[in-house]
């Protein structure tokens, strides 16, 4: 499991986020949802340890290992040019070297299954400059599936795919959860493809907690429109909630507040 | 192994080449003669044979490791900054040494005394770089290039105060800028080495990291690296090994930064292959360098900063052209 307790983060004396509680269980697939701004990123980056915070991130007691114990995929990645795949993903090893280490059969092995798990098997000597957006997403994904963390914390996972691969992509990652009972956490907006997956939807608003609860529950145009504004309908049909967006808001359009 | 091979190769035409000539056949038997146990015999004269080992096979040596550690320094300091453009000088180290040795030749003190004292200034530059970036803006690599520049601009300003103090230096210390491999000798070659030893050994064990770095400080940091330490120690590395390179080889420059690139364009981007071959192919370049500056005008020499630049940087252009057309 993952919690975390009383977590605050603050930038320049302001806070952006909590301080907040939430408590994450194994298995357990969790969408993050929010508008721009509200602290997604934040919160997830706290829990790898890249950005100071007060309280605490508690997994379940053990010692927090960056990069062994959370495997974390960023909104933005940096992507060396010329770095093929294959070095790309083996990156993703990094934490189970040890300092000055060398990588193993073992770790080659855990490499490759990333790879072919994301059908990236005929692109692994193409350097990551000559892929598509989401080519090079499904690679950034490869190497946090290679670190084989019990936790995976997702930043916008597919916001670079079509409808097609997001589906794909998340299946993916639904499967491996399945099997080796992962925690997946992913900030996203797309709220529809949010509940299609996860099990519990958390929606944050300027930093907070605003609602909590499975899909059914969050998303509702009665939390939604407050923290999202007017010109959302939420339609129930068999497969769960669908957000539609609408034209009404053109008329009554707020001023973004920060 | 092509590499090592292309090594030996222009190692042993090195050792061929100059105002006196050699046999080949002899030169090669008399280095398979000092070899342990193996007796050959190589019928060079007892002039010959000290012209071999105590003038050229030294200056060949140095010029191989002076290009090894100009070359895997460049490639260090291009992974811990991530700019391409970085090279073992960044920092200020030649800036610092050049002041050094200006300040020995305007004193007037003997040339033994521009080694250590280049070195000490070579070193105290790149910590004054450190301490500076400091005060300013903490940790950031911008704020330490920042200082980098600073610091280099101040050292070269004394610098050029005293050169214009002291007229009759000039020429020799222009030509102590521009380098040169001519008053090599065994003892040079053992001061150098184990400052190269060191810098080879740290950055050949960080080339993995190297790679983790050029995800960016978040990213590496996610992945379990201590970004800060890694950068320290590859920096403090580094540059030790350029400042004993500098003092006593003088600036040698476009090795740090054609050698790795020109790898990294060739053999694509990962700095576990850029620094092995940066090691080899530096010393390789180098030596050739060396050997171009005794004969493009002999009996004269050439800088050898002014031949690496001329060769390097036509070579250079022509991998990028080559490598850009293909891609």
């Amino acid at each position: 499991m993952i919690s975390w307790q009383e977590v605050a983060v603050s930038f320049g004396g302001r806070t952006v986020v909590g301080p907040l509680s939430i408590t994450v269980g194994d298995g357990q697939w969790v969408g993050l949802i929010g508008p721009n701004g509200s602290g997604k990123s934040t919160l997830l980056k706290a829990a790898v340890g890249i950005v100071p915070h007060d309280g605490v991130v508690d997994l379940g007691g053990r010692e927090r290992k960056a990069g062994i114990d959370i495997a974390w995929m960023p909104q933005r990645p940096f992507l060396p040019d010329e770095m093929n795949v294959a070095n790309y993903v083996l990156l993703g090893r990094t934490p189970h070297l040890g300092y000055l280490g060398a990588e193993t059969r073992q770790d080659l092995e855990s490499v490759e299954r990333a790879i072919d798990r994301l059908e990236l098997t005929a692109l692994s000597d193409r350097a990551l400059s000559t892929l598509s957006g989401g080519e090079a997403q499904r690679a950034v994904l490869a190497r946090a599936l290679a670190q084989e963390s019990p936790v995976l914390l997702l930043d916008e996972p597919t916001s670079s795919l079509d409808i097609g691969h997001a589906l794909e992509v998340l299946e993916i990652i639904d499967e491996l959860r399945n099997q080796e009972n992962l925690i997946v956490i992913t900030a996203i907006h797309d709220l529809t493809l949010a509940g299609r997956f996860a099990d519990r939807l958390i929606l944050l608003g300027a930093g907070r907690v605003v609602a909590d609860g499975p899909p059914g529950e969050v998303l509702t145009e009665e939390v939604l429109i407050p923290n999202y504004g007017p010109g959302i309908r939420v339609v129930n049909n068999g497969d769960g909630p669908t957000v539609i967006p609408t034209r009404s808001r053109r008329e009554q359009f707020i001023q973004p507040t920060d | 192994m092509a590499a090592v091979a292309a090594l030996l190769l222009v190692g042993v035409l090195g050792l061929l080449v100059g105002s006196v000539e050699l046999a080949p056949t002899g030169v090669i038997n008399a280095l398979v003669d000092r070899l342990p146990l193996i007796s050959v015999d190589h019928g060079l004269t007892e002039v010959e044979s000290r012209l071999l080992f105590e003038l050229r096979l030294p200056r060949v040596v140095m010029g191989g490791i002076v290009g090894s550690v100009l070359a895997v320094a460049g490639a260090g300091y291009q992974g811990v900054f991530r700019n391409p453009l970085a090279d073992p000088y960044l920092l200020g180290v030649a800036a610092g040494a050049g002041l050094g040795a200006t300040l020995v030749i305007g004193l007037g003190a003997g040339s033994a005394a521009i080694p250590p004292v280049a070195f000490a200034g070579g070193v105290a530059a790149v910590a004054s770089t450190y301490a500076l970036s400091r005060t300013v803006g903490g940790r950031t690599t911008t704020s330490l290039i920042l200082a980098g520049v600073a610091v280099a601009a101040f050292a070269t300003a004394v610098q050029t105060f005293l050169l214009q103090r002291n007229y009759d230096t000039l020429r020799e210390v222009y030509s102590w800028i521009l380098g040169r491999l001519v008053t090599v000798g065994w003892g040079e070659v053992w001061t150098l080495a184990p400052y190269a030893l060191v810098a080879v050994t740290v950055l050949f064990l960080h080339r993995r990291l190297l790679d983790v770095l050029g995800l960016g400080d978040e990213e590496a940091t996610g992945l379990g690296v201590n970004v800060v330490r890694v950068r320290r120690l590859v920096v403090l590395a580094a540059t030790l090994a350029t400042a004993a390179a500098v003092s006593v080889s003088g600036l040698i420059g476009f090795v740090g930064i054609i050698v790795p690139h020109t790898i990294r364009l060739l053999t694509g981007w990962s700095y576990r292959v850029i620094v092995p071959l940066s090691l080899v192919y530096g010393a390789t370049f180098l030596i050739l360098a060396d050997l171009g500056a005794r004969t493009l005008v002999a009996p004269a020499e050439l800088p050898i900063g002014v031949v690496t630049a001329f060769l390097g940087a036509p070579f250079f252009l022509l991998v990028l052209r080559t490598m850009r057309g293909s891609s």
